[in-house]
């Protein structure tokens, strides 16, 4: 088993996170983890990006091969775009479709959406909207990864136990909340 | 007992450190480095072996604690980016001439690609320079392991440790096999060798050739080093030199059985008797290495005629940036994968000051006080407020080193330049600054500093900044006349009033500070969570 991720959005909306609760998964699974993250400047508001690569054996580069992700999971529609070269030719992208506008060139929303669209193996999803379904608006980036949960190879309850474990600190509240916005993802995403 | 843990390579450092039994880590934030100290603030172990972790004020004086604690007997820990390198030099040189009475490990993290840097400077060169054992660890395991070995190594030889590590080691994380004990102190003991440490002319001279000879020594420890390893292949029409995490992408594309020789390096000195063993046996040398040519360069002057190496000097890897997977494969000669063409409705995003932030008003009242004067110039520096640089901005002429606006700005005053105006954060001003509003306030310069105080460090993401509640006192100290020394809060609402102080600090002839201050938005985010 090996699933080669790269977690992209803009500085400060999360991406981290998904990658703790995977990596979390990951590790309960006995699996190999590497993930190379970009603190520092570029958090302010710029690209942001994570690689992550999980394996059942040893994982030899902390970064992965241009044409050598299987999935990339987006916080943000353009920066999906942006990791696009990155992909194999059978690889996911699962990405919000909402635009986090913070440039004044930033391009046409449409055109961006068709683009991705046209990727044979795609999952578009309006996670905000979904995880303020669920109760759960700031649960957006969780909402993301139960709607690519199915394709990394883990099981539902190995990422179940791996958001208990990393909210347990915060309360059985946002446990709840957040293991709804979950399920809410992953609902949303065989639709 | 061993356990596993998935940690950063900053953070393997860290608890690799804690382990050795350090008296204590002596750093300034500083990306790539900032999590091995923030790792240890937040360890409950180090909390109960009372391991010294508070920020110091900038790498000269982190590393002068640390060798005073080597003098005593005891280990620390001192770490910085490439560029705090520059600023630690001087007792960093003097230091490797005077020794290590307690182990004393010196952690540089480079930032090929500067993803957060102005330079890609190796600091491999800086081992050579100084003649220390320079460690480069491959991946998270080695960074952990390598601390023990380098405390000892440093013990032992009687001489500080390098250890140079890159953005993708120190920020990427990997399961780590650690110990749970934690090594007791040594007592405080004197050096063997007191003399040394008093690096008058005389002592010195004493102490050079010895310092030489044992660097000689250090290369033969080097080939013999568990870290620096040659692997046979069949195919000897090439040799592969990796180093550090170079290593990890000529793996990734060859996998554990490489046809060709491949010697891995993690330890300085070059190993050369191993370098000289691939060049006996292969025509070609292939040099992979993150940063520098800077085994590449060597080993061409180790190497007999008729022996071609290759790296990036010669352009088979790039003479810049970063390694990566892909490029490591392009010169080993491999396909590139197939991939799909790069995104056509995609633009780049750079980083922006974050909304609400003090540096945003303070800039906008700063360009309305500049705007009257034709041609003016902002001297800036280092930090968030850097991006001050960038539209819809555009308020900063310079940004070189910690303080240089200051003094730029007096260099450029005493050229004639008028109105000289500098921009620096707080912790950038005690880090470097004081010395330079010294220089301005002795000849009471025509220069106005002002001194952006977001109350933290803030692009390193947050951590105490020293001169917090001392800044008006510290420049009163130095010379500021006290009514020229003024305090704004940078708030839309008050833009006319801080326009008025710029401008009226502008006319005074004389050396004047004007300390704009406002809680960072995001550490004044954090602290409201908290409470």
């Amino acid at each position: 088993m090996k699933k080669d991720i790269i977690l992209t959005g803009v500085g400060g909306q999360g991406i981290l996170s998904i990658a703790t609760v995977i990596g979390q998964a990951a590790i309960q699974e006995n699996l190999y983890i590497k993930q190379a993250e970009v603190h520092g400047m570029s958090q302010r508001g710029g690209d942001v990006q994570s690689n992550l690569r999980i394996s059942s054996s040893p994982i030899a580069s902390d970064l992965i091969a241009r044409g050598g992700a299987d999935l990339v999971i987006s916080l943000e529609p353009m920066e999906a775009l942006r990791y696009r070269h990155y992909l194999a030719k059978d690889g996911w992208i699962v990405t919000n479709v909402t635009p986090f506008v913070n440039i004044p060139n930033y391009p046409d929303i449409e055109k961006v959406l068709d683009e991705l669209r046209a990727m044979q193996n795609v999952i578009l999803l309006d996670v905000d909207a979904v995880a303020k379904e669920a109760g759960n608006p700031r649960g957006s980036n969780i909402v993301l990864l139960g709607a690519c949960s199915h394709l990394l190879g883990i099981s539902s309850e190995r990422f179940e136990e791996g958001i208990r474990g990393i909210f347990a600190r915060k309360g059985e509240e946002m446990v709840e909340a957040n293991l709804k916005a979950f399920r809410a993802g992953q609902a949303a995403a065989v639709k | 007992m061993k356990k596993k843990r998935l940690l950063l390579g900053d953070e393997a450092i860290a608890m690799g450190a804690i382990n050795a039994g350090i008296v204590g880590v002596y750093a300034y934030p500083g990306t790539p480095s900032t999590e091995i100290t923030e790792f240890i603030q937040n360890s409950p172990a180090a909390k109960d072996n009372n391991v010294f972790c508070r920020w110091c004020t900038n790498e000269k004086t982190a590393m002068e604690a640390a060798l005073g604690v080597s003098y005593v007997g005891r280990r620390s820990i001192v770490c910085m980016k490439h560029v705090g390198m520059n600023v630690a030099a001087d007792p960093f040189m003097n230091g490797a001439m005077a020794g290590a009475n307690g182990g004393l490990i010196v952690i540089v993290a480079d930032d090929p690609s500067m993803h957060s840097s102005q330079g890609e400077q190796d600091t491999r060169f800086y081992g050579k320079f100084a003649l220390v054992p320079t460690l480069e660890p491959s991946n998270q395991q080695e960074a952990y392991d390598m601390m023990e070995y380098g405390f000892k190594l440093s013990e032992e030889r009687d001489i500080p440790v390098l250890m140079r590590v890159t953005t993708r080691m120190a920020h990427s994380r990997a399961v780590v096999e650690y110990d749970d004990a934690i090594e007791p102190r040594r007592e405080l003991c004197n050096p063997k060798n007191p003399a040394s440490w008093i690096l008058l002319p005389a002592n010195a001279r004493k102490k050079y050739p010895v310092l030489i000879d044992n660097y000689t020594h250090l290369g033969q420890v080097a080939c013999e080093s568990g870290y620096n390893r040659y692997f046979d292949g069949a195919d000897k029409s090439l040799g592969i030199v990796a180093c550090g995490i170079a290593y990890n992408y000529l793996r990734e594309n060859v996998g554990d059985d490489c046809r060709y020789p491949v010697l891995k390096i993690s330890q300085y000195p070059l190993p050369k008797d191993l370098v000289r063993r691939m060049a006996a046996e292969c025509s070609t040398i292939l040099v992979m290495e993150e940063g520098q040519p800077f085994v590449e360069e060597q080993i061409q002057g180790i190497l007999p005629h008729g022996c071609t190496v290759k790296g990036r000097l010669t352009g088979d890897l790039p003479r810049t940036g970063e390694l990566t997977p892909d490029c490591v494969r392009a010169s080993l000669g491999m396909q590139p994968h197939e991939t799909f063409a790069p995104a056509e409705n995609v633009v780049p995003r750079p980083p922006a000051l974050c909304q609400g932030c003090g540096h945003r008003d303070l800039y906008n009242a700063l360009n309305r006080a500049m705007e009257k004067f034709e041609d003016h110039k902002v001297f800036s520096d280092i930090g968030c407020y850097t991006l001050g640089a960038l539209p819809p901005f555009r308020a900063i002429s310079s940004c070189i080193d910690m303080g240089a606006s200051i003094t730029m700005a007096k260099g450029a005053a005493d050229a004639g330049l008028y109105p000289a105006v500098a921009v620096i954060g707080d912790s950038t001003f005690t880090h470097s600054g004081i010395t330079g509003l010294l220089d301005a306030a002795n000849c009471n310069a025509d220069i106005v500093v002002v001194i952006s105080d977001n109350i933290t460090t803030g692009m390193t993401g947050g951590q105490n900044s020293a001169g917090t509640g001392k800044l008006e006192q510290i420049c009163m100290a130095v010379g500021v006349a006290p009514e020229h020394v003024r305090v704004v809060i940078p708030l839309p609402k008050n833009m006319d009033e801080i326009s008025r102080v710029i401008d009226e600090e502008i006319a005074y002839h004389g050396t004047s500070v004007i300390i704009s201050r406002r809680e960072c938005i995001q550490t004044a985010k954090r602290h409201l969570k908290n409470k």
